[in-house]
């Protein structure tokens, strides 16, 4: 009996439709989020992240509406976010029907805003999602969907992001993400054993292999992936399997 | 059967009451006391802090109502935050105390563990209960929380249905006749999850009925 480690799908979208990028530029239409949470929730996915990609506010209702038909669909946890940097929308997101709510940018340029998530919803529904690229020894964090290169070390934000009240870190590889070469174990491994909190990894994931990577050299609690289920190269039952056959601890019945 | 869902801003109202229309029951949101007069069986969901929901209940003037029903046996489920409000109290929040059904505390999880405790985990059965019938052994359940009742904490004669263990073992469900409980998140917790909120259906449903055969032969 342990803590089974989590698949996650993620929808990246435009607010209302899933879109696909690689490193973050070069969107296109991927489906429509409810009927592909529907299907994740189905076969076998352990979370759902949903996220605002584009993150402008003149259409965050058409956002809110997407997180009402997304939950509509999941007997499974959802997080959500894109641009969030009041408690006020942190609440909308909640609101709407997401477990956790996601914050990035906003954390950065005000950290307190961790703080005051965590003591109004509790630390499990604060993640911390950061863009990491790596920079000489280490990785710097980015910010505005990695637009804008901050001056923060990665881990060490990580940790600080923790201390603050964030119950989780959304943590993705800028180098690797849309690549598919493989999770970033070695910046995964390196927030991992730094924060007290389960690390999400992202960016890069195409095999089952890499999975199997990420949870064993990574140390991650979860792994997230996108375009590789949106497109059914992989599924959720064969990839548990494959871990599971591992010694990975997974949630293998739906 | 009406199952009245208490309501005072918990953020997994929706999802409970969600999951309880694809099993067809019939459930309303109770913001108020009075609203608990009409309720066969009472559902309090609950995710966030323990002083934030004993305060949100003592606001709303539902502690006092609540504990009634519960000892009078009317069917209840607490669900995550919901179950460790029946303690008397819990070290997230000194100050406040809980419905005090039970007379332990709830404590903080070992910190040997990364937490919160968040994810999918199975349950280590203790007792028989109805709330597990036709639950496979090996089923996961949805967990996110940092405090939890700690194994032997409910008191003498109360059943721990099941335990959890992360980085200590801590109680997972508990079913003592109608007052019933779970640390994780059934709402949450796929086909495993909509079969424990079934079994507490059918719990709730024969409870209460011989709850009124009782009443009958009473009067």
């Amino acid at each position: 009996m342990s803590l089974a480690r989590r698949i996650i799908p993620c929808l990246d979208t435009d607010g209302s439709r899933v879109v696909k990028g690689v490193q973050f530029i070069h969107l296109r239409d991927a489906g429509d989020p409810a009927e592909l949470a529907a299907r994740y929730n189905r076969e076998g996915a352990d979370e759902l992240v949903v996220l605002d990609i584009a993150a402008s506010r003149d259409h965050r209702p058409t956002f809110l509406e997407t997180i009402r038909r997304v939950a509509a669909e999941l007997a499974i946890p959802l997080s959500a976010g894109g641009g969030i940097g009041t408690l006020e929308e942190g609440q909308a997101i909640l609101r709407a029907g997401a477990d956790k709510v996601t914050v990035n940018t906003a954390a950065i340029r005000r950290p307190a805003l961790l703080t005051e998530l965590a003591a109004e919803f509790g630390a499990q529904a604060v993640v911390l999602a950061i863009d990491a690229r790596r920079d000489g020894a280490g990785w710097r964090a980015y910010v505005r969907g990695g637009h804008e290169a901050t001056d923060l070390d990665a881990v060490k934000w990580a940790q600080e992001g923790v201390e603050r009240g964030a119950g989780e870190i959304l943590l993705t590889s800028m180098d690797r993400d849309g690549t598919r070469k493989g999770f970033d174990c070695e910046l995964t491994a390196a927030v991992s054993e730094t924060v007290s909190v389960p690390v999400i990894a992202s960016g890069g994931a195409d095999t089952p292999q890499d999975f199997l990577d990420v949870f064993e050299k990574g140390k991650a609690d979860a792994a997230l992936a996108a375009s590789i289920f949106h497109d059914n190269l992989q599924g959720f039952g064969a990839l548990k399997r494959f871990l599971a056959e591992r010694g990975v601890p997974m949630r293998v019945s739906a | 059967m009406k199952i009245a869902l208490v309501e005072y801003g918990a953020g997994n109202l929706p999802s409970v009451e969600r999951a309880l229309a694809r099993l067809g029951a019939d459930t309303f949101r109770a913001p108020a006391p009075e609203a608990l007069a009409d309720a066969d069986a009472i559902i309090l969901p609950g995710v966030g802090h323990f002083g934030a929901l004993m305060r949100q209940l003592g606001e709303r003037g539902m502690i006092v109502p609540l504990r009634e029903r519960i000892s009078r046996r009317v069917p209840f489920l607490g669900i995550c935050l919901g179950l460790q409000a029946l303690f008397s109290a819990s070290d997230e929040a000194p100050e406040d105390t809980g419905l005090g059904i039970f007379p332990g505390r709830v404590a903080a999880l070992p910190p040997t563990a990364k937490l919160p405790h968040m994810g999918w985990n199975q349950l280590e059965r203790r007792e028989p209960a109805r709330l597990l019938e036709g639950v496979p052994q090996d089923a996961y359940f949805y967990f996110a929380h940092s405090f939890a009742a700690l194994q032997n904490s409910t008191g003498p004669g109360h059943a721990e249905a099941a335990l959890c263990d992360h980085g200590g073992r801590f109680v997972a469900v508990v079913e003592n006749g109608s007052i019933c409980g779970v640390q994780f998140h059934p709402e949450k917790s796929g086909q495993a999850g909509a079969r424990l909120l079934e079994n507490f259906l059918r719990l709730a449903q024969s409870e209460s009925q011989s709850n009124r055969a009782e009443g009958r032969a009473a009067q």
